[in-house]
């Protein structure tokens, strides 16, 4: 476990940035709604008549005027988008920065075996993605219960829900990058994270580009549809699931037999 | 039992070429090296011989492409975690956590080895001056290989493998270190250190191999590499060698004329006494010069 404390205690300060940003952004997202709530009517059917612009960010199911579409649009994007981009930055550097940084000699020169430091840095990886979702969760609750609002428990539960799946599944995809590479990946994993996002809203514009859905993690955390059927897509889910492993069986077998030069 | 033990220990790197196709390129051929328990060895080699190479398969940091090697008559591949246990590492350039301090690297080595090794680690410090205060990143890389020092030798290993460890370091910390490695060789600690300074090896280590091109030249006794065949001639009266192909390492010095000979004495003594010489000298060559012998490509 001397792996997994020192990988959290390397990684606290960006932890610590990225869950001030992403909960502090979510805080004035929520605490704006009431302001704005009473123009939400007409925002909101401005917003569902955009045609493509409205089906790619999944406004064209949604009531902008209800507090849940407002935080699954404006808060979903800084949850979803912002913590993948956390994620994905965490999962790149996991195993590469010490090549990077050339710490893999000192690391690795010590009795622990490489399948232990790829776990270590798994569950380090897991941690700092639950700290930062408890986080915004806690403020996320705080901020709904400020400004009296009372929405549905289960389908607000159910999209903070995805959006942590949805950050681990590009945390794993990205550690499982992490194996393969020895220096810098950060311009990786953001493009990955990146990639995600837009491959779906690509897969909202035309139906032609709807199998993209299957290959993207935010299908399965897209606001509109967890708000209408109250559920997650379990295909999507499934997918993301099993992408998640196959990454992180190839970053245990990579590493463990990997050279490190 | 061997503290290392080597056979036919091959190592072939793939990389992209100039052409951009990938490559094989030589790290070590069927290497055969033994190092007994509680000897002081040196390997020596210039740049790209292969020594870290060497080091670095013998630590498991890459996989060999043929043979094997055996630790203390532990495989490499199959017990590397417990290899590793009784093996402290000194590497040639040290490179840590940047944003810790001294202390914590050394806490954090000791905690990797689930051991208290504070005693030992403070005796280290103050034997080498170092600060465990200091934060890595404002470390030279003089005082970084003493963080590398401490790290390897606090656990008190049972065999010390060191690349290149004098590199950074002052004349006075060089002695100092020595000093410690030859306390842990008395007390039964096998040392295998590679360098390029053979004064170092001539001084400290009890056998040594050269290594050149991935393939081992000589291992021997650093006595008996002393007395290898090949001879320091320096003669005066003459500026030119005899035209005798044995003859290498020609070096002009003043009215002094110096080379290596390892052909028949005979030979090079019927040469000579057709020669105006006012002066002649015939020694054993210094380990330097053996390196050279042997590092001589035919015809050179």
């Amino acid at each position: 476990m001397t792996l997994l404390k020192h990988e959290l205690s390397q990684g606290k300060q960006m932890l610590f940035i990225w869950t001030a940003v992403i909960a502090g952004m979510l805080g004035v997202c929520i605490f704006i709604y009431p302001e704005i709530k009473g123009e939400m009517s007409d925002i909101g059917s401005m917003f569902s008549n955009l045609g493509s612009f409205s089906a790619a960010f999944g406004m064209d199911k949604i009531s902008f005027g209800t507090f849940l579409g407002f935080f699954s649009v404006e808060c979903g994007n800084i949850l979803g988008l912002g913590g993948a981009f956390f994620a994905a930055l965490l999962g790149i550097s996991s195993l590469s920065k010490e090549e990077k940084e050339q710490t893999a000699e000192f690391l690795l020169t010590h009795p622990i075996h490489r399948s232990s430091i790829v776990l270590q840095k798994l569950f380090a990886l897991v941690l700092q993605i639950l700290i930062l979702n408890a986080i915004v969760t806690g403020v996320t609750a705080l901020s709904i219960y400020a400004i009296g609002e009372s929405p549905d428990i289960k389908t607000l539960a159910l999209l903070l829900l995805a959006y942590l799946i949805l950050q681990l599944e590009t945390a794993a995809v990205c550690f499982g990058i992490s194996a393969f590479l020895s220096g810098s990946g950060s311009g990786i994993g953001l493009g990955t994270a990146a990639l995600f996002y837009f491959l779906n809203i690509l897969a909202n514009l035309t139906e032609e580009l709807r199998f993209l859905k299957f290959i993207t993690p935010f299908s399965y955390a897209e606001g509109a549809d967890i708000i209408t059927e109250n559920s997650l897509h379990l295909q999507y889910l499934s997918i993301g699931l099993a992408a998640a492993a196959i990454s992180i069986l190839a970053a245990f077998y990579w590493y463990s037999k990997k050279d490190i030069v | 039992m061997y503290a290392i033990q080597t056979s036919d220990l091959t190592k072939y790197y793939t990389a992209k070429g100039f052409s951009g196709r990938r490559k094989k390129f030589r790290g070590i051929l069927n290497l055969n090296l033994t190092v007994s328990k509680g000897d002081f060895f040196g390997f020596i080699g210039p740049n790209g011989a292969g020594k870290s190479t060497t080091i670095r398969t013998l630590l498991g940091l890459i996989s060999p492409t043929g043979g094997k090697a055996e630790i203390f008559g532990k495989d490499i591949a199959a017990q590397k975690t417990e290899i590793l246990s009784d093996i402290g590492y000194m590497p040639s350039e040290a490179f840590f956590y940047r944003n810790q301090k001294v202390k914590e690297i050394i806490k954090l080595s000791a905690d990797f080895r689930q051991k208290d090794c504070s005693a030992e680690a403070a005796r280290l410090c103050e034997r080498l001056a170092l600060d465990t205060e200091k934060k890595i990143s404002e470390l030279s890389l003089g005082n970084r290989k003493k963080v590398s020092v401490v790290c390897a030798l606090q656990h008190m290993p049972k065999l010390c493998i060191l690349d290149e460890p004098t590199s950074g370091l002052d004349p006075l910390m060089q002695r100092e270190l020595y000093a410690v490695l030859e306390e842990r060789n008395r007390q039964g600690v096998t040392v295998f250190l590679s360098s390029h300074v053979l004064s170092e090896i001539q001084r400290y280590c009890k056998h040594a191999a050269i290594i050149r091109e991935g393939k081992l030249l000589v291992s021997d006794s650093v006595e008996h590499l002393g007395h290898t065949k090949a001879k320091r001639v320096t003669v005066r009266g003459i500026d030119v060698p005899p035209a005798i192909s044995q003859i290498k390492d020609v070096q002009k010095n003043g009215d002094a004329l110096r080379f290596l000979y390892s052909g028949e004495p005979n030979l090079l003594l019927h040469s000579l006494a057709k020669l105006p010489l006012t002066d002649i000298s015939i020694t054993e060559p210094d380990l330097e010069e053996v390196f050279l012998h042997y590092y001589a490509k035919e015809g050179a």
